[in-house]
């Protein structure tokens, strides 16, 4: 459904049912440069599982209109105001990447707001490289190329999608391409950029990738021992697109964490 | 690469079950929607087109018609080239139009006659990379701008350039399919299609392709572009177009591609070169009228061939023969060497007359459209010796003129 927040049209895919008071809700925030589609499968499972579901687009991004934030608390601040104009009070966040980031600022600076937080592919601090950093900037398709390549596991230009007939490069690639110039280099800084201080008190689960090249598994330790009673799950075979490339690990960990 | 030569998939339980209907998780079902063996070959001819998914099918022209049907309702029209090979344009000219979709045939040569045959109900433009028989380029970069300023997709059929000489969707097509039986398979085993979505096509901003942006009631109301984004055409393609009609590609199928699939950066590059040196006997013998080949500087598209198909203008061309019918009667039955079949794109050298096989439901005046006379013979050069091909030709148009 589109939304209308500070003025301008948000959407929030809501897996074909209406939001509804006293249904419990998850809200899924999508990585850099990508949008609510990539939870796809995921997002579907719970709205027809009695969930209120907000798979929402970031500003700039997808269906939502731009331009795109530029900072983690500006976004986690923009998401309680999509909350606000879907009449929703509380959510569980599901996040990917930089959209672990607002889950996580979310839920310590609106603990009221947060449920539980599912933050799958994270690191903390969310460094950038300058190469990366530097080829957005220039809205060069050099970092569509890094993106690409580093969201995935070695293997997947192998083959083998679980999704069949799709080519996870192809598809990363064609999302990225339909950005507004800026849009990613405002997302991967805003990572970068993120500095977290504040106390995560709701339950958190971590959802990682052992081959992940973009977030590794270690890369979420110090976050991780900063929640208090977080839990993660590591699936073996998969990269930083564990929606993509773990469909099944990553919804039947979110299932069970979110019961 | 295993041949999962199997119907259908065990459920874990029937919750499993029930989520893979509804798309909640992924995998297989049923192999007339996904096969895990063909599912390999969707996925390689997409990474090697660049695009973001593929659907094989049990043919080309199964591909063609998926197509247009996930693009389109009765009432829509198309502009498409009208050098298409037979089969092609047969199913526009004909059989689409008693479903109520008609086609505008325009000569591919001049872009701007796509732009001027374009009306409000217009919702595709197609042509052929390499036109048939004449070998008309299509010129891509041209013609997707053309579509795009329409809001309109371009769908090419590859089939004559395969990845290997051209590479559609980075010059500006959107969508195209193969007919994997010819150089994609390349031994002239299987029958089989691919039809491949670049992902670049915006069709919530286009606005024209309600089976893409509008809720579709037989899939829970799911709006595809909503849910899945680049996907949507695949999406829609795959749990409506393979669903329904189903002409879904078999296991066994898409393993026999695959092994072609190999080898085609291997024997293409040696298709062309046999090419090369065959059209340039042709050209310089005396029962030989003219030789249609995009590489030759007398050939209309000369100079936008050295542009868009730098590797060379594929294995299959035409020539004229002099003496007409009956010397190309004559030259066809006195060939060793080449088999005389309807057929393209095999490691064999083929050879056949169109106006009396594969174009032979067009009219007189449809095949000068195309660039069909009584003597034309196309030939398909396969990856004999060269020189043995050759020879065998020189002793056919001999008897020919006799």
């Amino acid at each position: 459904m589109t939304l209308e927040v500070d003025g301008k049209a948000a959407f929030a895919y809501t897996a074909n049912h209406p939001v509804e008071a006293g249904k419990r809700t998850v809200l899924f925030v999508h990585g850099a440069g990508l949008d609510h589609s990539w939870f796809g499968l995921q997002s579907r499972y719970f709205g027809y599982h009695g969930w209120n579901v907000l798979a929402v687009d970031m500003p700039g991004h997808g269906r939502s209109a731009g331009p795109a934030l530029t900072s983690v608390p500006a976004m986690a601040d923009w998401i309680t105001r999509l909350m606000d104009a879907a009449k929703v009070q509380k959510a569980s966040i599901v996040g990917h990447s930089m959209g672990t980031l607002i889950a996580v600022d979310l839920a310590a600076r609106q603990s009221a707001r947060v449920e539980r937080i599912a933050l799958i592919a994270t690191a903390y601090p969310m460094k950038v490289s300058d190469a990366f950093l530097d080829a957005a900037k220039r809205n060069s398709y050099d970092a569509f190329d890094m993106s690409t390549i580093w969201s995935h596991a070695p293997r997947v230009p192998l083959g083998a999608n679980p999704n069949p007939g799709m080519w996870m490069y192809g598809d990363t690639q064609a999302r990225l391409e339909r950005l507004a110039s800026g849009v990613l280099y405002a997302d991967l800084k805003a990572c970068n950029d993120f500095s977290f201080s504040g106390q995560v008190k709701c339950p958190a689960l971590f959802i990682l990738g052992k081959r992940d090249v973009m977030t590794p598994p270690r890369a979420s330790q110090s976050l991780q021992e900063q929640i208090p009673g977080a839990r993660s799950v590591v699936i073996d075979f998969s990269g930083h697109s564990l929606m993509a490339e773990a469909p099944d690990a990553t919804l039947d960990a979110l299932i069970e964490f979110l019961k | 690469m295993p041949i999962y030569q199997t119907t259908s998939y065990v459920f874990r339980d029937t919750e499993h079950a029930a989520s893979l209907f509804n798309m909640e998780r992924a995998g297989h079902v049923y192999s007339r929607i996904s096969n895990p063996t063909v599912a390999v070959l969707e996925e390689r001819m997409a990474a090697l087109e660049g695009g973001v998914g593929a659907i094989a099918t049990a043919s080309g022209q199964a591909a063609l018609h998926l197509a247009i049907a996930t693009l389109m309702d009765a009432g829509s029209h198309i502009v498409a080239s009208g050098s298409l090979y037979g089969g092609s344009h047969n199913l526009l000219a004909y059989t689409l139009k008693r479903f109520g979709i008609e086609t505008t045939f325009v000569s591919p040569r001049v872009p701007e006659n796509f732009r001027k045959a374009i009306r409000p109900n217009t919702r595709l433009l197609f042509g052929e990379t390499l036109g048939n028989p004449g070998l008309d380029v299509l010129d891509v970069p041209a013609v997707s701008a053309i579509a795009h300023e329409a809001k309109l997709p371009l769908l090419v059929d590859a089939t004559f350039t395969t990845p290997y000489l051209m590479k559609p969707f980075a010059l500006g097509a959107d969508l195209l399919y193969h007919s994997a039986t010819k150089f994609l398979g390349g031994h002239g085993v299987a029958i089989a299609g691919v039809l491949v979505d670049s992902g670049r096509f915006d069709w919530e901003a286009s606005g024209k392709f309600a089976t893409l942006t509008a809720p579709y009631a037989g899939f829970h109301d799911m709006d595809f572009e909503e849910e899945s984004g680049t996907r949507a055409f695949l999406l829609r393609a795959r749990r409506e177009g393979l669903r329904d009609f189903g002409a879904c590609m078999a296991p066994m199928t898409a393993f026999q591609i695959l092994q072609g699939v190999e080898t085609l950066h291997l024997r293409m590059p040696r298709h062309v070169d046999s090419t090369r040196k065959i059209v340039a006997f042709l050209s310089r013998h005396s029962a030989v009228e003219r030789v249609i080949y995009p590489e030759l500087p007398g050939h209309p598209d000369y100079e936008l061939a050295k542009k868009l198909l730098p590797l060379g203008c594929g294995a299959v061309f035409s020539f004229e023969i002099k003496g007409g019918r009956g010397a190309g009667k004559a030259f066809i039955e006195s060939l060793r060497i080449f088999s005389h079949l309807a057929n393209v794109g095999d490691a064999k050298s083929l050879v056949i007359h169109p106006a009396t096989t594969t174009h032979y439901r067009m009219s007189d005046a449809d095949l000068r459209k195309a660039g069909i006379t009584a003597g034309t013979v196309r030939l398909s050069i396969g990856l004999e010796d060269p020189q043995d091909l050759i020879d065998d030709l020189d002793r056919a148009l001999a008897i020919s003129q006799k």
